[in-house]
């Protein structure tokens, strides 16, 4: 049975390019460290810069500025704690948004256990964090903004640009978690008046394992890991060069064939926003306008997302749940709650998130697969009353 | 996946999926705040299980506990019924995930809550033992939500575990500024 894998938010399969590209390296070269000052080295050394130079173009920034990580959640610890321990002296005042990803709020977490001070803005029923509320948390002691580029559990695209324009203004470094949008959607550091940018490139069909953080000139930050010289003394340790190889050519190849891909997952978008109207009671999460092309989340009432799920998963169809029974804490959504969607109907979602390899016909029949389970399930619910 | 073979055959083919019209008992459990919830309608003929049938709001666990649970007590005595807990549905299913033992795990009480309201209905409020004890019927744990870490019953569905203090549905890390606004 082919499995229909709409679980892209999970992690991307590798772009048949990008996989081209790293057994190349890997048959070709392999083995060299860029910090030796040899000709094998320097050979490594240049395939590094060439990735740098592709994973800067993607967010319009300049390669100096980009530092390679072993994934968006390093990216984001790097980011936080690297800037709170940085500016300590200046203030310990940080913001941020109560929908952002474990890997913000947990670092988060630590520093306010740490003795610094975390304000965080809530956000609107689609999720959207209103740049007015950044403003006014903005105080004299204030060392950090990190709101994030999009949700990765409902969708929605924050408004980087206006929050980037009053940090800017206010002189307040600002860091956004752009780990599923970039490759995604556009970016471009300067005009979103970012500061630093996580990105991960299993999110645009480059391997797991790797990601980066953008750091813009500048910006006072602590390296994360300390050890040698790697990476301009801001991340130690011997680069991940088959991770880069395949990350550079993944966002040379997102840059590039961006505008396609993203029609065509709109194509997939409207394809399952229709299907889903024809499904009684289903609660649509995120912003109708404002979101990643290729995510939809949504909560089927009377009905839990766990057994929806597992029985998917029976039909050949992968996707994902936020409800709290398969949540290894069995807590409900932070970031479904902080929209305001109650306990119960919450229990019920699920996340369809899709890519370039998954096509017309794949959402039909996964349709098909998600009727059958919805009717079947809400036919054993003591909450469901047909009519 | 975290289930056994045994729970995922009752997920897949649940057995007496249902409601029974008319029953001589119903039992009812949980709440959709906890995460699980489950009703049980019996059908009694000479003191003894005749049909038993189930709905579920629930995950894969809870749908497997309540069709297992049904399973077991069809076509036994009252008394047998009573003697079915919450651990030996566990056990026949092959075990269940920590986590899930006592949220989802709500087919004994649903059933035993059935068996008391089918009592009420036919004896009154007492009812006597086969010993002679007389004894009354009220569902102990019926409704209750257990805190996912320490197991503990919990009285009303509470953001907060009232005995080891973890929160049980879902908390934010900081002060929130602001009220979400529509």
């Amino acid at each position: 049975m082919k499995v229909i894998y709409l679980d892209h938010i999970s992690g991307n399969p590798l772009h048949p390019q990008v996989r081209e590209a790293i057994i190349d390296y890997i048959k070709k070269d392999g083995f060299g460290n860029p910090v030796s000052q040899h000709s094998i080295g320097d050979a490594a050394m240049e395939i590094l810069e060439d990735a740098r130079a592709k994973v800067a173009q993607l967010i319009n920034a300049d390669p100096q500025e980009i530092v390679f990580t072993s994934c968006g959640t390093e990216a984001n610890n790097h980011a936080i704690k690297g800037v709170a321990f940085a500016k300590a002296k200046k203030g310990k005042h940080i913001i941020t948004s109560n929908i952002e990803h474990q890997s913000v709020a947990r670092p988060l977490r630590m520093l306010s256990q740490m003795g610094y001070n975390v304000t965080s803005v809530s956000v609107d029923k689609y999720g959207l964090v209103n740049p007015a509320d950044v403003e006014e948390a903005i105080r004299e002691d204030t060392i950090l903004i990190s709101i994030m580029h999009a949700n990765n559990e409902i969708g929605t695209i924050e408004p980087i640009a206006e929050i980037g324009k009053i940090a800017k203004a206010k002189k307040v470094p600002f860091h956004t978690d752009s780990v599923v949008s970039c490759g995604n959607v556009p970016i471009d550091v300067n005009e979103m008046g970012v500061d630093l940018v996580s990105i991960a490139a299993n999110q645009f069909y480059g391997p797991a394992g790797i990601g980066a953080l953008y750091i813009r000139e500048k910006t006072r930050i602590l390296p994360l890991i300390d050890g040698g010289i790697q990476e301009s003394n801001r991340r130690a340790g011997t680069p991940n060069m088959i991770g880069i190889v395949g990350m550079g050519k993944a966002a040379e190849l997102a840059r590039v064939e961006m505008p396609q891909r993203t029609e065509h997952l709109l194509k997939l978008k409207k394809a399952v926003m229709d299907r889903l109207a024809t499904i009684d009671k289903i609660v649509i999460n995120g912003h109708p306008e404002k979101s990643l092309p290729g995510l939809v989340s949504f909560s089927v009432e009377y009905i839990e997302g766990e057994s929806m799920m597992m029985m998917l998963d029976e039909e050949g169809v992968s996707i994902s749940t936020r409800s709290a029974c398969a949540s290894g804490s069995l807590r409900t959504s932070h970031v479904l709650i902080a929209t305001g969607l109650d306990h119960a109907t919450a229990q019920g979602t699920l996340v369809f998130s899709y890519g370039i390899d998954i096509t017309l016909e794949d959402i039909d029949k996964a349709f098909v697969s998600l009727r059958k389970s919805v009717d079947f399930l809400r036919n054993m619910s003591p909450l469901y009353k047909k009519g | 996946m975290q289930y056994s073979d045994v729970v995922m055959d009752h997920f897949k083919k649940p057995r007496n999926v249902g409601k029974i019209d008319n029953p001589d008992g119903t039992g009812e459990v949980g709440n959709p705040i906890c995460g699980d919830m489950m009703t049980i309608t019996l059908r009694v003929k000479d003191d003894r299980i005749d049909d038993i049938k189930f709905n579920t709001f629930g995950c894969g666990a809870a749908i497997a506990v309540s069709s297992m649970v049904t399973e077991m007590a069809k076509g036994k005595t009252l008394e047998e019924a009573l003697a079915i807990t919450k651990e030996s549905v566990a056990k026949s299913l092959g075990g269940l995930p920590k986590n899930k033992l006592h949220c989802s795990n709500l087919g004994a009480d649903a059933l035993h809550k059935a068996i008391m309201d089918y009592y009420e209905h036919k004896e009154g409020k007492v009812r006597e033992t086969k010993e002679g004890e007389k004894v009354e019927h009220i569902g102990e744990r019926e409704g209750k939500c257990y805190c996912p870490y320490c197991d503990a019953g919990l009285p009303d569905p509470t953001p907060i575990c009232t005995h080891c203090g973890k929160p049980t549905l879902q908390h934010s890390d900081f002060p929130i500024l602001k009220g979400a606004k529509e």
